[in-house]
């Protein structure tokens, strides 16, 4: 389990500070591939930040930690604080554009070979990693590449290999097929399906998109203007979701071969620099009373595996 | 208007000159250039609060109408300089086509071409009896290309983006669109470029009057320089001489530059910048 | 009946490089279009990037020159050579809608200062009537004036704001609207709102829309007929339903097969993978072959001919055509 317990991740700017994710308490199981869906602002890629570790000014971690289950050499439970040396080896991180974090003069087998570990001949490890990319049916050639000779989604997938192959026991994927052509999303997203089923660990991927969580994910965690909202098997949220939010966003989206009129959600997210009380989905959901307007709805546990932040979710069961 | 302190110290720096630039001189009751007014080299005193030079003139007096004749002289070049590389820089931006590259040679050749050699094959054949007029104008023709490269890129920039197509839409002409829509982003760094001309302006004046090449009876930053130097002020210990204009030079400076950023702070925090 | 849009023989050609080695590529590429209709109707344009959809719509906003060819919307010639339509004829027959709301109006300006220009310029009102005209553009977007008023691009949010460039282009009563991927920078959630707007709007004031997306399933949702683009070239074309429910063309399977649905898992895992250089821009015969299961060699030496199906579509492919 990796364990979140009252994650408060704040930005420090000119106006102030803001929480991007404001109190999230989640346990969230290994070995799946697990979604982090919701719009603009929920906080998605803050929580996906602080999960990694990668916590520099402007970001800071205000308040909880992060356990992931794992104990470093001298037997020490590891959180936050300590996870920064388990990168690339326990926990990697895929990006979203994949040429920004390539070094654009260096060819790509070199920026396998720079984190190799002691004893080990570069020579050596190219060779692994040769047979390492020829496994995921990906071109050998490419790493005799420069970053800019390769597609948008090649790179994309060399940065999935190279975030893969040290095996980590969690990988961390930030919108990584965004701003990719439909085509070449799908051969994405389908090697990370596989490769978490080879190497059976856990793949956190941050989407705006829900039919990438639909198509890929176990398990799916919604975010709604810093808090968590919904958590539960991608296939339950999906055909009955429990939170209002979650079924008005599923409820809005068109599909092909389905004729039914679709309706968007009304209004617009809060805006966090606002001092928030109650729930926050309140101003915009048909279900609230005074109660959600003053009062939190914490993210509890409504049916095994499916948790819910909000008052009136039972009545929906 | 919450001005940061950045500005309030620039805007009072530029005061300070500014002001004294307007009534010391009305004050003054010898005309500082005038040689032989005072003994020579006297020490500072409370009669001359700089000593006086070599010339027997007044070092404080002096420095009073040179900073004067300074801004004076940067002002005149740079306001030209920035409606004409304002103007250019647009119509090339915007328009396109033959007309923009036939006035980037032109503005490209401006500024490749090293002006400073010119100005002295220039200076020498005047040999220090020019017009302060002659010398406005030669600043002006060297001074509106870098700008205008500047405008330009930015009207490129610019003319790319959806709100150009919303205003064409909407009706408006391309002078329309260049006022309402262009302009307003070109602005802020119009500003900066007006205060970078006054200072391209002064220092290259002070520059050719360090070497003589200037009116060099009229007091500016630059001539007080240049006598100075000739009379070795450093060493015969008039320091104030020489250390005086370039204090004032540097503080001048100062003003302009704390103002300009000041005020690009200012003029970005209060509307929805992009 | 009115020609709502006709392309005929429509290319654009952009030269790339230096001084040296100028690569061409065929944004579009002979691109024949015709829709007409007695009602408004909606027509997409579907595709990935390179297609071309962006190019065709900057083309029909007179934003860029064609190469070649003529484009036609409601009976009015509006690009080709020698095309020059009145200015104001062309506002008020066609305005634009584009992809990012946080750009379409100037930090500097209130957003409805843009509407108002609209009404004194192309409708040639004086203020006082503009002033109304306005305030009811707001209202068949669902906005009121008050609280538009005065307030700047950053006071709203993404759909807010193309609501607001949906008004503004309201106010001329123009016949088409190009909608340039309008709701793809929007939240999910609140695309539905912008997309039922132009349902609502198409009926209301008979306007049609150009709709331009890469996501098939708004652009089932919302169209009457859709062009599937594949690097300049349009691949099939015809009623949105049996195009996107029934495809022909092996690219629109191609596409259809790999959007992420919310309702249907995927199915195949077979991925063809594409190299995307100028190359592909300037193959002879079929630009898809490479990508293609089902190419042959005639897909490499002639351009596939369009194909009239009965249920009115029209398929630009070899294999549909019979060839082999």
């Amino acid at each position: 389990m990796i364990k979140l317990d009252d994650i408060v991740a704040s930005y420090t700017t000119i106006r102030g500070q803001v929480n991007a994710v404001d109190g999230v308490s989640l346990d969230i199981p290994r070995g799946h591939i697990v979604g982090v869906a919701g719009e603009s602002g929920c906080g998605k890629t803050t929580l996906l930040k602080v999960l990694y570790g990668d916590l520099g000014f402007p970001l800071s971690l205000k308040r909880g930690t992060v356990r992931y289950g794992f104990r470093d050499g001298d037997g020490k439970e590891v959180t936050s604080s300590n996870i920064k040396e388990f990168w690339f080896r326990r926990i990697s991180y895929v990006p979203q554009g994949s040429m920004s974090s390539l070094n654009p003069v260096v060819r790509i087998r070199k920026q396998f070979t720079d984190f190799r570990g002691r004893g080990e001949s570069e020579r050596g490890v190219l060779e692994r990693v040769r047979e390492y990319i020829r496994s995921l049916d990906l071109p050998p050639e490419a790493l005799d590449a420069y970053p800019h000779q390769l597609s948008g989604g090649m790179r994309q997938r060399i940065m999935i290999a190279m975030a893969t192959f040290f095996q980590p026991d969690i990988i961390l994927a930030d919108e990584p097929t965004t701003a990719l052509d439909v085509v070449v999303q799908k051969g994405i997203l389908l090697l990370l399906k596989e490769l978490q089923e080879r190497m059976g660990n856990t793949i956190i991927i941050v989407s705006h998109d829900m039919g990438v969580h639909y198509q890929i994910a176990h398990k799916v965690l919604v975010m709604y203007a810093a808090k968590a909202v919904e958590f539960g098997d991608s296939v339950v949220v999906f055909e009955s979701a429990l939170h209002p939010y979650t079924k008005m966003l599923i409820e809005s989206l068109p599909t092909i071969g389905d004729d039914q009129r679709r309706q968007g959600v009304v209004g617009r997210p809060p805006s966090l620099w606002e001092d928030l009380q109650g729930c926050r989905f309140a101003p915009r959901c048909p279900l609230a009373t005074e109660l959600c307007r003053t009062k939190e709805p914490p993210l509890r546990e409504l049916q095994p595996g499916h948790w819910v932040a909000c008052h009136y979710a039972d009545d929906g069961l | 208007m919450e001005m940061s302190f950045r500005l309030k110290v620039g805007i009072v720096i530029l005061a300070v000159f500014a002001l004294s630039s307007l009534i010391l001189p009305l004050v003054a009751h010898e005309d500082p250039s005038e040689q032989g007014s005072y003994p020579k080299n006297l020490p500072m005193s409370l009669e001359h609060p700089l000593g006086t030079n070599s010339m027997g003139q007044d070092i404080f007096w002096f420095l009073v109408f040179a900073v004067r004749n300074s801004l004076m002289l940067g002002a005149a070049v740079s306001a030209c300089t920035t409606i004409i590389s304002l103007v250019i820089g647009l119509a090339a931006g915007y328009t396109g086509g033959w007309v923009e590259r036939l006035i980037m040679l032109l503005v490209d050749s401006l500024i490749t071409i090293p002006s400073f050699p010119i100005l002295i094959v220039l200076g020498t054949l005047v040999r220090g009896k020019t017009s302060f007029l002659a010398i406005w104008a030669i600043l002006v023709v060297f001074g509106w290309a870098w700008n205008a490269r500047m405008v330009r890129s930015m009207a490129l920039s610019i003319r790319e983006r959806e709100f150009i197509s919303t205003a064409r839409f909407s009706g408006s002409g391309t002078l329309r669109i260049l006022v309402k829509e262009v302009f307003p982003y070109v602005y802020a760094y119009m500003v900066v470029g007006f205060i970078n001309s006054i200072l391209y302006a002064i220092n290259t004046e002070a520059a050719l009057a360090v070497i003589g090449l200037s009116k060099l009876e009229t007091p500016t930053l630059g001539t007080m320089v240049f006598w100075a130097l000739s009379y070795n002020a450093m060493f015969i210990g008039q320091y104030a001489w020489i250390i005086a204009p370039v204090v004032a030079t540097i503080l001048l400076f100062l003003g302009l530059f704390l103002t300009s950023t000041g005020y690009n702070e200012l003029f970005s925090s209060r509307r929805g910048r992009a | 009946m009115k020609t709502i849009l006709r392309a005929q023989h429509l290319s654009k050609t952009y030269g790339l490089g230096g001084l040296f080695r100028r690569a061409k590529i065929n944004a579009l590429d002979d691109v024949n279009l015709n829709v007409e209709s007695d009602q408004p109707v909606v027509v997409s344009l579907v595709g990935e990037s390179g297609s071309g959809k962006t190019t065709f719509a900057k083309v029909v906003l007179r934003l860029v020159e064609p190469s070649a060819g003529r484009v036609v919307v409601f009976d009015q010639p509006v690009a080709g050579k020698g095309v020059k339509p009145d200015k104001r004829e062309f506002l008020s027959i066609v305005q634009p809608i584009f992809q990012n709301p946080f750009e379409a109006f100037s930090s500097y300006r209130n957003v409805d200062s843009y509407l108002m220009e609209t009404a004194i310029q192309v409708n040639g009102l004086k203020q006082a009537e503009a002033v109304e005209v306005v305030a009811d553009a707001l209202a068949s977007v669902g906005l009121k004036y008050e609280d538009v008023k005065g307030k700047y691009y950053n006071q709203f949010s993404g759909g807010e704001l193309q609501r607001i460039s949906v008004a503004r282009a309201l106010i001329p009563h123009p016949n088409v609207v190009i909608a340039d991927e309008p709701v793809s920078m929007i939240d999910a959630s609140l695309r539905m709102n912008v997309i039922n707007l132009f349902l609502s709007l198409k009926e209301e004031f008979r306007i049609s829309f150009l709709y331009i997306t890469h996501d098939l399933a708004t652009a089932y949702y919302v169209s009457d007929h859709v062009a599937v683009l594949y690097r300049g070239n349009v691949v099939e074309f015809g009623p949105a339903r049996l195009v996107l429910t029934d495809p022909r063309h092996p690219y629109t399977r191609l596409l259809l097969d790999s959007i992420p649905l919310t309702n249907r898992k995927w199915e195949s895992k077979q991925i063809v993978l594409a190299d995307i250089e100028t190359k592909e821009y300037q193959l002879e015969g079929c630009k898809f072959r490479n990508r293609c299961p089902y190419a042959r060699e005639i897909c490499g030496r002639q351009r596939p001919p369009l194909v009239k199906l009965e249920d009115g579509r029209e398929v630009y492919c070899h294999m549909v055509a019979g060839h082999f």
